[in-house]
């Protein structure tokens, strides 16, 4: 990136050759005297650096900084930058720190006072994208995390990919030094790139590369806003190092904040809208199907006010928390197979609603088969078709349906719901209150063959899944809860037992199904959670956990208080069953070494001691509990840890699923 | 005494013959060995998210049947031919989940009636 730099009398480039001639000039100013200079309002003459341009790379990755930190020519960048941030009204800010940003971190915490936003300390950046995900699912507002260059960046991938799949918005800024003539050599050099947000570009919303205060400014704000219009997504901005290090260019006029002014969510068409009314108003058995419709607490009263209207079962696919559990029209998706009439909201694969596959054909390859009756009626509502992209996959199959809305399923119920009540003849009012009447049995009758299933095996160790996630509900059920993740799959258990009914009360998944969600993600909705009062719980799996366990000393550090009730399988389930699934297809007995799963698949030989791990990151922690009359009294501890304000994990020994 | 009620079951539905060679002990081993567990359970209770809520302990499939199912679906469960899992496995593992334990009733369990 060309700069000008004729105007500033001494900028960090020159500050290098200064110290070049100077020699290795002392110690860093103590932090009160840089503080105090920082204040002045005329700046201080330029000192020399004591920045090695060593041959040694690593030393000058890992050596403290030694450069004077005050202000050289003027009002450095990243001073603006925070009070850009600031307007946004952001609260949290999880990273793992990185010298690429260290201008705009320093900024943050000595400028801006660490708070609005508030720094969390990370130690892996796919957590503080994590945790940037999850507080976003409680709080309905963003952070903002910084990663370095290319290498942070990397790391913080998967989670943004996640947050993609999952429509979430979160701000991505990563340092980068673009200055090739004048970068430092070495290893800050090799963590810098032309254009670091190719990296995730497949995968966010939009990205910028700002060459200016101002610049920053506009594309701060814009980024903002087009991360928090429905379809939610990540964003992603590559932030120059020397931007933020030097002070501020004079560009001839006044730097200014743009306002930041919401955008309204796309709505369906008029037309579109009365179409899909007059198909289901008049439909024998219309059904519902929504996975992350409710976008807010609203959404899930809008939700029952369409179904109640048609009386219409409501296929709830659990993206976000969209239907209460504990209505009779919440019914299982095998109800389609009788559909004459669907409708799908924010649906992340419609093809897999309608039919199925079975992964069991002619030589181990899948086939297809429909789920419904020919001539069903498809309506589809989805914001997604508005930001669909190519390379991932992540748009599913396609699937042809009868009337389309690309448009956010929230916006468009209220006009729905209108357009069906007016569409609904009434002489069918009758035949819609008798099927209302049908499904309210069928409830009932549901909700024992539930508790039939969870009995069995109720006394069994490892611990069923059904069992643990009852004895963690009998410990919270009180309590204002809030099941922040359950990852690793326990077979639905939450969703089918608890009566699950607010928008806290279930998040959803990661997204895009990358392993190491649901640690970070369960940190930053407890985050989220303990603003508000309230108490999060995670079902936490093994593998999930492993991936990046730091984020439980983080945890621990900025006290944020969560119970993670482990479903510790020993193993990497899913591929456990896949290995075994290739090795009976090619009639082999799959080879399981001293494991109990395939080769290359078991978490075990040996047992790692989560509790052990959690305890040494700051955390109260229990088990292995492998006896399930265990379980109780140490939930009840842990339950009364976390109420303290301190976050608690018990590892339990389970069924596998 | 209860093994010997076992036997007496699966006697009863497999015939003398095999009822003779079913052993139980035997069958929990090779439902782990084979891998059953991974998709049902350790005690054949099954899941919705692995075997479509099927439950295979106490199954009233009689053993030609299960025996058929196991060696031939085109549905979710992968087949397990005979040069993977023997006829005498299979036998015993069929003996074993007529063996396990028999859940309480769930209106007996607190805290599934809260």
């Amino acid at each position: 990136m060309a700069r000008v730099r004729s105007r500033t009398r001494m900028n960090r480039r020159g500050f290098l050759a200064g110290m070049a001639l100077a020699g290795a000039a002392g110690a860093p100013l103590a932090a009160d005297t840089v503080n105090a200079a920082a204040q002045a309002l005329e700046p201080p003459p330029p000192r020399p650096s004591a920045l090695r341009p060593s041959a040694a790379l690593a030393v000058a990755e890992t050596a403290p900084p030694q450069e004077i930190k005050e202000h050289e020519g003027g009002r450095p960048g990243s001073d603006f930058m925070v009070d850009v941030i600031k307007t946004l009204d952001i609260k949290y800010l999880p990273s793992n720190p990185a010298s690429s940003f260290r201008a705009l971190h320093e900024s943050l915490i000595d400028y801006g006072g660490n708070k609005q936003p508030e720094f969390l300390t990370c130690m892996h950046e796919e957590s503080a994208v994590g945790m940037a995900h999850g507080y976003f699912k409680i709080a309905g507002k963003p952070l903002l995390t910084l990663c370095h260059g290319t290498v942070g960046l990397q790391h913080a991938a998967m989670g943004i990919y996640n947050a993609w799949c999952d429509r979430v918005p979160v701000i991505v800024v990563g340092g980068n030094e673009m200055d090739a003539a004048h970068r430092p050599p070495g290893v800050p050099t090799f963590h810098s790139a032309q254009d670091i947000n190719a990296l995730v570009r497949d995968f966010t919303k939009w990205d910028d590369t700002p060459v200016s205060a101002q610049h920053f400014a506009q594309s701060f704000v814009r980024m903002y806003k087009i991360a928090t219009t429905p379809p939610y997504g990540p964003v992603m901005m590559s932030l120059d190092a020397g931007l933020q290090q030097e002070p501020i260019r004079d560009i001839g006029g006044k730097l200014y904040i743009p306002r930041f002014v919401p955008s309204s969510p796309p709505q369906g068409d008029s037309g579109a809208v009365k179409e899909a009314a007059r198909l289901l108003a008049n439909a024998e058995h219309p059904v519902i199907v929504v996975d992350r419709a409710a976008r807010t607490p609203n959404g899930i009263k809008l939700l029952v006010e369409l179904a109640e209207s048609l009386q219409a079962a409501v296929v709830d696919q659990g993206g976000r928390m969209n239907f209460p559990k504990t209505h009779y029209l919440n019914r299982p998706p095998n109800v389609i197979a009788q559909a004459d009439v669907i409708i799908g909201m924010e649906l992340s694969d419609f093809w897999g609603v309608v039919n199925g596959y079975v992964d069991n054909g002619d030589n181990g390859i899948g086939f297809n088969e429909t789920k419904i009756k020919a001539g069903t009626k498809l309506i589809s509502i989805n914001s997604v078709e508005l930001i669909t992209k190519s390379n991932y996959q992540d748009f599913q199959r396609f699937q042809v349906v009868d009337v389309s809305m690309p448009a956010d399923a929230e916006a468009t119920l209220p006009a729905l719901i209108e357009a069906v009540k007016s569409a609904i003849p009434n002489d069918r009012k009758a035949a819609i209150d008798k099927r209302g009447e049908t499904f309210r049995k069928a409830y009932a009758n549901g909700r024992e063959n539930v508790k039939k299933a969870a009995a069995i095996a109720w006394d069994a160790s490892p611990i069923s899944t059904a069992r643990l996630v009852m004895e963690t509900w009998a410990q919270i059920k009180d309590l204002d809860w809030s099941l922040v993740a359950s990852e690793g799959n326990v077979s639905n258990w939450p969703n089918r037992l608890w009566p699950m009914e607010k928008h806290h009360h279930w998040l959803g998944r990661s997204g895009g199904y990358g392993v190491g969600y649901g640690a970070p993600a369960s940190v930053g909705a407890a985050l989220a959670n303990r603003d508000l009062g309230r108490f999060s719980v995670s079902i936490q799996s093994d593998g999930d956990l492993m991936y990046a366990p730091g984020v439980l000393w983080t945890a621990a550090r900025h006290k944020i208080p969560l119970l993670a009730v482990m479903h510790n399988n020993r193993g990497y389930h899913q591929e456990v069953m896949h290995v075994q699934r290739l090795a009976n297809f090619r009639n082999r007995v799959a080879y399981l070494g001293n494991d109990l799963a395939p080769l290359g698949t078991g978490i075990q030989n040996p047992d790692i001691e989560y509790h052990k791990l959690a305890e040494s990151m700051g955390w109260w922690a229990k088990g292995p509990i492998k006896d399930p009359v265990d379980l109780a009294p140490a939930v009840k501890e842990a339950v009364a840890v976390v109420k303290s304000g301190q976050p608690a994990l018990l590892n339990v020994w389970t069924q596998p699923r | 005494m209860r093994n010997a009620f076992i036997l007496i079951a699966a006697g009863l539905v497999l015939g003398i013959g095999a009822a003779f060679a079913a052993s139980a002990e035997n069958g929990k081993k090779a439902f782990v060995a084979h891998g059953c567990w991974q998709c049902h359970g350790f005690e054949g209770q099954g899941s919705i998210a692995t075997s479509n809520g099927t439950v295979i302990a106490h199954t009233e499939l009689s053993f030609e049947a299960f025996e058929s199912f196991v060696r031939s679906t085109n549905r979710a469960m992968p087949p397990y031919r005979e040069p993977i899992l023997s006829k005498a496995d299979l036998t015993d593992i069929y003996a074993y989940l007529q063996s396990v334990p028999k859940p309480p009733a769930a209106a007996s369990i607190p805290l599934l009636n809260p």
